[in-house]
């Protein structure tokens, strides 16, 4: 899904500092990363450096300048999950997808993430996947997550 | 009917309309459906519902309502059944036919999916009567079974909007402020600051532009209150807002929202397109000479921007860095100008305050912290969720009578209040009264509500690592006590988690906490130490435990245990050999089966398959861990 260029998402945004952060939420939801030549786009738009564009955008987890895999596998961490086992969870998808946290797959299907909280603690340890929740997740769980996501596009 | 309002009084024609159109219909399908109930399937059980009434032409005489959360997120997805208000939960799709036969077209209750209390086993058919709600106070969250947060018209149903009528026109903005600070309400985000003194400093400074600011960006890992009232009602701190607005002078006001949570960040835009609709914001809000419009700014990823200087950073497009104070917000904040901030709760209790009345509220809760308080519930206990109490109410009130006790009979070990900048409160301390001043007084902290009940299964050195290292990543690295001294901690235990700590470690970590306490910047920092703290202060023994015998008591750090098959109990049926991903484990049918202790990664996938009548897998910890990596078990196992 690539419908928008950069500059289409640019151009709809008002030439103040304050729009920066909204403009770097539409490009990594349009594009599943910051592609790094938008920087020097995003600096002209808004008359301000490319260190600082760099800057903010390092700063802040929810963006990155990797392209990710076709799927995003989230763990929660956050302290409910953690007491129900959620580091065990995290250690068993690294296994299954012989990657570490913040890596993709060789074959770019699956990107490992963690997150601090969801706030749907109630039902943790929660995974999510391409923003479908899953709750109540176990190791024995973790296969049957994976397997629709492994070998599909 | 035209929706922009124009004059107070169109509010109750609204109302009239919703509640005559609601009695119209023999009984209404209340659906949660919050992020929880989401995950647990709500979508495809509402679209079954809607499936059902229309295959049996029901959609005239049955309503159906979708709401945000209920509170009660262990028991999603649930509905409950007007006006009677039966409650079914753990719902499937499969269950709906049999609902809307017995239940829709008759009025009989379905047994097996009506709510058994643990404690009693007791089987309970109504929402009221269910003990999880019963010894609530549900000030803030009751209309959350009311209100359609996507339509606006289900708000104004319940009188939204009519405290804002009043305060406008019936009000000056001086009596507005008065009311609140009468109201003894303090700050829900954590630090518990009076808001009526808040808005006050801010309307007196001297400027012409002001600025309000909801503060969404609900941080604490173990904290969803925030969420679920703007996932479930995001008109009541809408509300809110515009009162603190027409109070303070803002015209213009931001809700920072985390961007984990994304369907608050929907139903909050949606709310805000349709308050604008109804004349509820922009100019002349209902045909006053009021003006104010709101905007919502998206997080994206930082814990610290929950900090108000650090928050207006980022509001601003710049890097969440946090500034030294004074100058305050209410003096100096957004682009310079004078800014009010308070958390989505406390917003939420403005419009409660202004219907009600300050001599109302300041009744309920105690001498220092009036009102209700929402706690997220969860950890091991048996009844997770959000529960909403009156201040000073007793730990051990909202454990066992509200909570329902300790999850599979275990024992209660602690108790985490308020995040990473909060403490553990143990056992002895369950009578401590729920306010600002106890909880602080035992080390702890309110914080924004986050309530995660540990059992003896739950390690206190591994609980005091994992704040850290929460602490640690998310320190902005602006000041160096709090950069370096959280990294410090959080070396030292991991260290001890591994059984590698020293005699001394106890003493340089205490020091360390005293150093980062008082010399960072801002809150995170400055609360950072507390998890470290109040777990030494109240669980001194177990770190002794890991420093001296290299024994973990609640068998959790990994380096310190072993996981063991005791094989007078193994029945031998090959699951854990077949489930273990690195091939420890060998045996034969029926045999006894044996891991190797070399190649065993402690990954627990042989407890958790072991069938719980047969729990031949153990876990050791100590002289006997040594013991069996010895192989002085290994001649039984073999025999």
């Amino acid at each position: 899904m690539r419908a928008e260029t950069i500059e289409e998402i640019i151009k709809d945004f008002r030439r103040e500092q304050r729009e920066l952060i909204h403009i770097l939420h539409r490009i990594q939801s349009n594009y599943g990363y910051i592609p790094s030549e938008s920087i020097k786009k995003i600096a002209n738009h808004l008359k301000i450096t490319e260190s600082e564009i760099f800057g903010v955008l390092t700063f802040y987890k929810a963006f990155n300048l990797k392209e990710r895999g076709n799927h995003l596998v989230t763990v929660c961490l956050g302290t409910a999950c953690h007491v129900r086992g959620a580091m065990q969870i995290v250690e068993e998808m690294k296994r299954k997808l012989k990657i570490e946290v913040g890596e993709t797959t060789p074959d770019k299907k699956i990107t490992l993430e963690t997150v601090n909280c969801l706030g749907c603690c109630a039902i943790g340890p929660v995974v999510v996947v391409d923003g479908r929740y899953h709750s109540h997740v176990s190791l024995k769980k973790i296969d049957a997550i994976l397997k629709n996501y492994r070998h599909s596009e | 009917m035209k929706k922009k309002l124009t004059h107070p009084e169109q509010l109750e024609k609204w109302k009239k309309k919703v509640i005559s159109r609601r009695n119209a219909y023999d009984k209404v399908i209340v659906i949660s459906s919050g992020t929880c109930g989401q995950a647990r399937g709500s979508l495809p059980l509402i679209e079954a519902v809607k499936d059902e009434l229309q295959r049996r032409g029901l959609e005239e005489r049955i309503g159906i309502e979708i709401t945000g959360c209920h509170g009660f997120c262990e028991l999603e997805p649930n509905l409950i059944i007007y006006p009677r208000g039966i409650f079914y939960k753990n719902l499937g799709v499969e269950d709906v036919p049999k609902i809307i036969e017995n239940s829709i077209l008759k009025d009989k209750v379905i047994q097996s999916l009506i709510y058994e209390d643990p404690r009693s086993g007791r089987r309970i058919s109504l929402q009221k009567d269910i003990p999880f709600y019963r010894k609530q106070l549900r000030l803030l969250t009751e209309n959350n079974f009311r209100v359609d947060p996507t339509r606006i018209e289900t708000y104004i149903a319940v009188d939204g909007y009519q405290a804002l009528a009043k305060a406008i026109f019936d009000m000056t903005s001086e009596e507005v402020i008065r009311e609140i600070k009468a109201s003894g309400l303090r700050g829900r985000g954590g630090a518990g600051f009076p808001t009526g003194l808040k808005w006050e400093i801010c309307r007196n400074s001297n400027s012409e532009i002001k600025y309000i600011i909801c503060n969404a960006d609900e941080g604490d890992p173990g904290a969803y209150m925030d969420r679920s009232l703007l996932e479930g009602n995001p008109h009541s701190v809408i509300e809110g807002m515009i009162i603190g607005a027409y109070a303070i002078g803002a015209k213009e006001g931001f809700i920072y929202v985390r961007t984990e949570y994304p369907l608050a960040v929907k139903h909050v835009l949606k709310a805000l397109e349709d308050a604008r609709e109804y004349g509820l914001l922009g100019s002349n809000i209902l045909g006053s000479e009021f003006n104010f419009d709101l905007h919502v700014v998206e997080g994206a990823g930082a814990f610290v921007s929950g900090e108000e200087t650090s928050l207006m950073a980022s509001i601003e497009g710049r890097r969440a860095f946090p500034r030294q104070r004074p100058p305050f917000p209410a003096q100096e904040g957004l682009w310079g100008k004078p800014t009010n901030i308070n958390n989505v709760e406390t917003w939420a209790n403005v419009p409660l305050i202004i219907n009600r009345g300050a001599e109302w509220y300041s009744q309920i809760g105690t001498k220092g912290s009036k009102g209700t308080k929402i706690f997220s519930l969860v950890g091991k206990i048996n009844n997770t969720g959000l529960v909403e109490v009156p201040m000073g109410i007793k730990l051990r009130e909202i454990i066992y009578d509200i909570g329902g006790g300790i999850k599979d009979k275990k024992r209660f070990k602690a108790i985490q209040t308020g995040g990473p900048s909060g403490g553990c409160i143990p056992a002895e301390k369950l009578d401590l009264p729920v306010d600002y001043d106890s909880l602080s007084e035992a080390g702890s902290i309110m914080g924004s509500g986050g309530m995660i009940v540990m059992d003896e299964e739950t390690c206190m050195v591994n609980v005091a690592l994992y704040f850290l290292q929460f602490t640690q990543d998310e320190s902005c690295g602006k000041c160096v006590p709090c950069r370096m001294g959280t990294k410090q901690m959080a070396e030292i235990l991991a260290k001890i988690t591994r059984g590698e700590g020293e005699e001394e470690d106890l003493g340089i970590l205490e020091d360390l906490a005293k150093t980062v306490k008082s010399a960072s910047l801002c809150g995170l920092g400055q609360t950072a130490p507390n998890p470290v703290l109040t777990t030494l202060r109240y669980f001194r023994k177990e770190y002794e435990a890991h420093i001296r015998e290299k024994a973990c008591p609640a068998l959790q750090c990994k380096e310190l245990i072993v996981y063991y098959i005791l094989p007078e109990k193994c029945v031998g049926c090959l699951l854990c050999l077949k489930n273990c991903p690195v091939n420890a484990i060998s045996g034969e049918r029926k045999k006894p089966h044996f891991i190797d202790q070399e190649i065993c990664i402690k990954c627990g996938s042989c407890l958790e398959v072991c069938p719980p009548k047969v729990a031949a897998v153990k876990k050791f910890t100590g002289r006997k861990k040594e013991k069996i990596i010895k192989g002085a078990y290994r001649g039984r196992a073999k025999s």
